[in-house]
């Protein structure tokens, strides 16, 4: 795996997880509609997405930046099982040929029913700097001792 | 006021039973990007202290939930996601079968920079073959002009 363990003890408030940087493509949409299931139109027909009052044309599904969000969240943890919340809310779309940048940073950290707990922001944006997707991840963490 | 069918509020749908697949798993992080090794390899997974093969966070809006009576809301050209939120009490493996349920759990107006749009909440829960509730989720769905 190497992955390196992140202790409570060592997280501060105000700190950074590694960003993640994602390329979507109209393949990937795809890819996604088959994977997830979700075959809404918008995420792979033009002229639909278009008649539905998207002028762009299509738009990358809120659940696949989600995705992208939650792999941000889970490349940082050393296991997947430490995500207790996770939750994202949709802000500007995202298309096929963005550059999305995913970044998460240490808001809080706590002690809850005897488990250690650090409350993260996430955010991915895109090459113009336009929030396509915000929102938080609250995951449990070990001490050293 | 947008009119609606408020009887159907808190109404909680029949269950679809899922089984977690292996394959839909490893499907799932390619389409997302994800290249974890436990989301694809047993060994892997046991290696990072897991069971076996754990399903991605998001891989949840995989089970979908019986469609809910149609709320009658005379309103909306384009239905958009506008968020997604998980808890997590339980880990999700291949080989696990899922049971979801889904609920509306309220519908709000509200006016934005694109005009007015109708914010409808719906919660779900999914159980594994145990009967423990593994997540809960909570999705905004938003319609608008």
């Amino acid at each position: 795996m190497g992955k390196q363990p992140v202790y409570y003890d060592d997280v501060q408030v105000g700190d950074a997880m590694p960003a993640l940087v994602k390329h979507p493509t109209t393949r990937q949409l795809v890819q996604y509609a088959g994977a997830s299931g979700d075959y809404y139109e918008i995420h792979y027909d033009h002229h639909f997405a278009v008649k539905s009052g998207l002028k762009d044309g299509v738009i990358v599904h809120g659940l696949l930046t989600a995705g992208w969000l939650a792999q941000l969240v889970t490349d940082w943890l050393p296991s997947p099982l430490a995500l207790q919340k996770f939750g994202v809310s949709y802000r500007a779309m995202a298309r096929p040929g963005d550059t999305i940048t995913c970044t998460g940073t240490i808001v809080s950290k706590y002690d809850k029913d005897g488990q250690r707990l650090v409350d993260c922001e996430i955010s991915a944006e895109n090459q113009h700097g336009e929030k396509c997707a915000i929102g938080q991840a609250t995951v449990a963490l070990p001490t050293r001792s | 006021m947008v009119d609606f069918d408020r009887s159907v509020l808190g109404v909680e749908s029949a269950p679809i039973r899922y089984d977690v697949e292996k394959g839909a798993i490893r499907k799932f992080a390619e389409a997302v990007g994800d290249e974890d090794p436990i989301y694809y390899d047993a060994q892997a997974a046991q290696a990072a202290g897991l069971k076996t093969i754990v399903a991605p966070p998001t891989f949840l809006c995989t089970f979908r939930a019986q469609e809910l009576p149609d709320l009658q809301l005379a309103f909306g050209r384009v239905r958009l996601n506008g968020g997604n939120a998980y808890e997590y009490y339980q880990p999700v493996y291949a080989g696990d079968t899922i049971t979801v349920t889904a609920k509306y759990a309220d519908v709000v107006e509200r006016t934005g920079r694109t005009g007015k749009m109708m914010f409808v909440f719906t919660e779900l829960t999914f159980r594994n073959q145990h009967g423990e509730v593994v997540a809960k989720g909570r999705n905004t769905g938003i319609m608008r002009d």
